[in-house]
């Protein structure tokens, strides 16, 4: 992995239009560091999660490179884009559970790109990934709740899930796609705050799409502001001010 | 905002607002839709030519068939109705198994999210509607004529009918399953067959097992049947029956189906309330 001051994620001139002529991403220009949250602000609809998700290409990138460590992600295809996805984590909104699998299938299918189909279909994880899956539920805090399934679960510890989930493919990256927005205040900041630990006792950089302001500005080292699928703000959470609300989100009577 | 200036418009506007379900436009579709189901009943009661006289004494010839067949012939049973109905359920779940084999590639084939090929769907898809458009007794006719009379041409038979059917369902349960998990799994970089197996096989199990119950309550009676062209079973009894008019054979021969039928139902319901 990269060394702690060191660039984890360059994306450069990255452009996304779904229909030809109407861009949502327009040349977005940014470099992630090695470590701590950098949070992505914006209106609905501006881009954020089109940008998290071309990093992953779960959306088609129209144009531009996105390189984690060097690797150009943009230009991947088949075997090698899969091997490059094992790298990265995902935390979505709606948790994306497989609900009828237990709670520790869903976490040990984080390992589903590494071990061979055969021990996915006899449920023969090598000892390592078990092992790996009760040290990441007891860190999520759901000890007792291996063998339930999944649709049993409440929204913050379905979340819980999903982030042991991502962790368990020991990624270089992870990306959260609004993991809050479904949440109530108080589970959002518990959740946030468990990304912030985890990833930050791994060294494990996140970037996090989150529509709640004073949510980003808490945990996140570096907030950056989109407006109409362009980055409007990029600085630490002590620099964003009102006037760079006003420019992002447009309007001032919310304020 | 514009409420001052309707009211300078017109001060009753409010009150002469007029909502109606339909416009001119679909009541008049609508009065075509009944109109040509009217006529289309018209047409077909006129087509089948009903004669009078056969359906004024149809209640007789009823009683007078009953009565013929009461009492059953119960001794028959063990004679030859057990070995015949433990043989048409075997064609049922053989016929029911086999099918599975073509059914789930075929089903993947059609489902649009499985496979996004238009062409590969379309094809798929007439493969499904043929099968469905050709009744299980064609099939055993087809079937006998390849590989003889008997139950081999049975299994056959029930097997290509239901291909259509669970093929159909299996792709629609398929295409109806949630993305989010999909997505989740392709994004840690899951190999395909992981993906089928861990995010889309959890998701259509349910429909899976119900769809292969249902089917196989669905053979049994199908099954029933087949031994009228040939292909074994306990349709091969009836069909002797009725030919030397031994009515209170025929009489057991079908209070046995209507036994075995009921049974296959009170299973089945009982299994898919708790597989869901």
């Amino acid at each position: 992995m990269t060394g702690a001051n060191g660039v984890a994620l360059e994306i450069r001139g990255l452009s996304k239009a779904y229909a030809p002529g109407r861009p949502v991403l327009h040349g977005i220009d940014l470099a992630v560091e090695g470590r701590g949250i950098t949070a992505v602000i914006g209106p609905s609809g501006t881009g954020k999660s089109t940008l998290i998700r071309c990093i992953n290409r779960l959306v088609e990138p129209s144009a531009g490179e996105i390189r984690l460590h060097g690797q150009d992600l943009a230009r991947l295809r088949g075997r090698a884009l899969r091997l490059a996805r094992r790298r990265i984590g995902m935390v979505f909104q709606e948790y994306n559970l497989v609900e009828r699998l237990s709670v520790m299938e869903n976490v040990l299918s984080g390992r589903l790109g590494y071990v061979p189909l055969w021990r996915a279909w006899l449920r023969r994880y090598p000892e390592r990934d078990i092992a790996r899956a009760f040290a990441l539920l007891d860190a999520v805090g759901l000890p007792e709740h291996a063998t339930r399934r999944a649709d049993a679960l409440s929204g913050g510890q379905r979340q819980r899930v999903g982030i042991a989930r991502a962790l368990m493919q020991e990624p270089e990256l992870l990306l959260a796609d609004e993991p809050t927005s479904s949440l109530d205040p108080k589970t959002s900041v518990e959740i946030m705050e468990l990304i912030a630990t985890l990833c930050g006792e791994a060294g494990i950089p996140v970037i996090v799409n989150i529509h709640n302001v004073p949510l980003a500005k808490r945990f996140a080292r570096r907030i950056i502001g989109m407006a109409g699928g362009r980055i409007v703000f990029d600085g630490p959470p002590e620099a964003l001010e009102e006037h760079h609300l006003v420019q992002i989100y447009g309007g001032e009577e919310w304020l | 905002m514009s409420d001052g200036v309707a009211v300078r418009r017109d001060p009753a506007a409010p009150l002469l607002r007029e909502w109606t379900r339909f416009t001119p436009r679909q009541r008049l579709a609508r009065f075509a839709i009944w109109l040509g189901i009217v006529a289309a009943l018209v047409w077909s009661v006129r087509t089948i030519e009903i004669i009078p006289e056969f359906l004024a004494d149809a209640p007789e010839q009823m009683a007078d068939l009953l009565i013929r067949m009461w009492p059953p012939d119960l001794r028959y049973y063990p004679d030859a109705v057990h070995a015949a109905l433990v043989e048409t359920i075997h064609i049922a779940t053989l016929g029911t198994i086999l099918c599975f084999a073509f059914a789930v590639p075929i089903a993947l084939l059609a489902s649009r999210i499985i496979t996004p090929v238009p062409a590969l769907n379309a094809f798929a898809q007439l493969l499904l509607v043929s099968s469905r458009s050709v009744n299980t007794l064609v099939w055993a006719l087809v079937f006998v004529a390849i590989f003889g009379p008997g139950a081999a041409a049975g299994v056959m038979a029930v097997a290509f009918r239901s291909i259509g059917f669970v093929g159909k369902l299996l792709a629609e349960a398929l295409d109806e399953t949630a993305n989010g998990p999909i997505e989740a799994l392709r994004a840690s970089g899951a190999p395909w067959g992981a993906v089928m197996l861990k995010g889309y096989w959890p998701q259509v199990q349910p429909a899976f097992w119900g769809i292969a119950l249902f089917r196989w309550d669905i053979n049994v009676r199908e099954s029933a049947v087949l031994g009228l062209v040939g292909a074994g079973g306990i349709g091969v009894v009836l069909d002797d029956a009725l030919n030397f008019f031994q009515w209170d054979r025929a009489a057991t021969v079908l209070l046995a189906i209507f036994a075995v039928v009921i049974l296959a139902e009170i299973v089945v319901t009982r299994i898919r309330a708790r597989l869901i």
